[in-house]
């Protein structure tokens, strides 16, 4: 079985926004800043207003592993997992779908996709563009 | 020169045999370490009145108290972050004692990490715990990136494509640490020593990390006695003194998955490094070696850096030719390290830090006048230089 996110009110909206098909980005509502992972209070300005963007879901490799020991519940192994650098400017690591141990590569551009758990959670997942 | 600097010492070191199954209870096994480490100090249990360990371990400071009959205890803490914490403990018994809150403080940390809670296998209970850790890992276990070795490699696979460091400038690290275990009868790895051809063959783990990047999963236990330099001076053994002590937590802190700040690595060693060369008014070219907190190896070339022994990207040069091991220019982890000696969640290594500087270890090094030792790295860490 998957392991599920702890979510609490600092980062629903970011589960509530992969079950409607959305990257959702926490930004700042007095400054602008964008941020992830998303917390309670603003790191540029200190305000606690906060909303969130739907990212356009495409980004480009900072790094990578292949996970091939040992077993992850839920996970059909290896898995290719990235460090994702979204165009907006914020950063998240996803699993890599359809991409084979040998061609994952640093810079190589990702779209996200999103793959339905159950009723409950809904995982982004990466494709290639 | 702190405040802190050399008022406290290492008195007294002690541990179990570190084995794959130990066949008794983690507290049992802290308990007869603490014993051993006492007696080693030629003190008696009665005179411990202060008590420090990991918020990991699972024997709480009274239920070690309890063990060894002591009837007061006047100071216990417990450092968090995982491996991080093991200078870190150090330093809470170094500023108990040296601002007179207790007398004799012990750090201990036992656990069967082999036989029973292997922290190498994803941890169900790390990604569901109620605080802010189990939210953070909200962002990377659900994504399946759930073990130690996984973390590190994302930071390890950066690292290489950055400064052009290679699996072999890592496996150089593996080398040095089993050609010391082999000399070191306390070691798992004692006899077992590898070659980088070994290293290179070992099967993936997680690319790129191979099997022999990883540390092994250990049961034992290590304990430390640490009291004033004064009252060190009347003691059994000759005092590894604490000339320095520190914590750090960099920007942006995380545990293991520091990944969302511009340039990721390990600057909160550097945290730590600044600070024991302040407090210790010493300097990297002033260690004769070194005791690197080595749970896979990529991190032990980023804390060369990070520690000032080396440039940023330059660690890969700086390991090639035996420069870490015995006989060069900075002799790593003595004892064999958590690859070759044992995984005590690098309280190990710093008994062996207290060995070099009495001139007892196995893998003796020349004048070990100080010794530099760290703790965790991935985490909020700690570090210290013991001096004669």
């Amino acid at each position: 079985m998957a392991i599920r996110p702890m979510i609490n009110r600092d980062s629903r909206f970011f589960w509530e926004g992969t079950q409607v098909g959305e990257l959702r980005i926490q930004t700042c509502n007095a400054c602008g800043a964008k941020r992830f992972p998303p917390g309670p209070a603003c790191q540029e300005c200190d305000a606690y207003d906060r909303g969130h963007q739907v990212a356009v879901g495409t980004g480009t490799v900072f790094s990578y592993v292949v996970h091939r020991h040992p077993p992850v519940p839920g996970k059909e192994l290896p898995i290719v997992i990235a460090l994702i650098d979204l165009d907006e400017g914020v950063r998240m690591v996803g699993e890599v779908a359809d991409v084979a141990d040998d061609e994952i590569e640093i810079g190589m551009r990702l779209r996200v996709d999103f793959t339905k758990v159950d009723d409950e959670l809904t995982l982004p997942v990466w494709r290639r563009v | 020169m702190s405040g802190l600097s050399g008022k406290a010492a290492i008195v007294g070191i002690g541990a179990t045999e570190f084995s794959k199954e130990s066949g008794r209870s983690e507290l049992q096994l802290s308990v007869e370490a603490v014993r051993a480490a006492v007696a080693d100090a030629g003190l008696a249990t009665s005179d411990i009145d202060g008590l420090t360990t990991f918020t990991m371990d699972t024997s709480s400071e009274i239920a070690v108290a309890r063990e060894l009959g002591l009837p007061e205890l006047r100071f216990f803490s417990r450092i968090n972050y995982g491996g991080g914490a093991a200078c870190a403990t150090v330093q809470q018994a170094a500023m108990a004692v040296a601002t007179g809150v207790a007398d004799v403080v012990v750090c201990y940390r036992g656990f069967n990490e082999r036989s029973e809670s292997r922290f190498g296998q994803v941890s169900i209970a790390a990604a569901t715990q109620v605080n802010t850790n189990g939210l953070d890992n909200a962002w990377t276990y659900p994504m399946g990136l759930g073990t130690p070795a996984a973390t590190v490699a994302m930071q390890a696979r950066r690292y290489m494509h950055e400064y052009g460091a290679t699996s072999e400038d890592f496996g150089r690290v593996a080398v040095a640490d089993r050609r010391h275990a082999a000399t070191n009868p306390n070691a798992f790895f004692h006899g077992k020593p590898i070659t980088l051809e070994d290293h290179q063959a070992s099967r993936m783990i997680v690319d790129p990390l191979h099997l022999l990047d990883c540390c092994q999963e250990s049961d034992g236990a290590v304990a430390l006695v640490v009291t004033s330099a004064e009252r060190a001076r009347d003691l059994a053994q000759p005092p590894a003194h604490v000339v320095a002590a520190a914590q750090g937590s960099g920007r942006d802190q995380f545990v293991m998955t520091s990944y969302y700040r511009d340039d990721i690595g390990i600057p909160e060693m550097g945290v730590v490094g600044r600070e024991l060369w302040r407090q210790s008014g010493l300097t990297p070219d002033e260690m004769p070696m070194a005791v690197l907190y080595d749970h896979f190896t990529p991190y032990v070339l980023m804390q060369l850096e990070e520690l000032g022994f080396c440039g940023r990207g330059e660690a890969p040069d700086f390991v090639k030719d035996g420069a870490i091991e015995i006989g060069g220019r900075l002799p790593l982890n003595t004892h064999g390290g958590q690859l070759g000696e044992a995984y005590i969640h690098g309280m190990n290594g710093i008994a062996e830090g207290v060995r070099q500087v009495r001139g007892t270890s196995v893998n003796q090094v020349d004048d070990a006048h100080h010794v530099l030792v760290t703790a965790g790295t991935g985490v909020p860490t700690s570090g210290l230089v013991l001096s004669r």
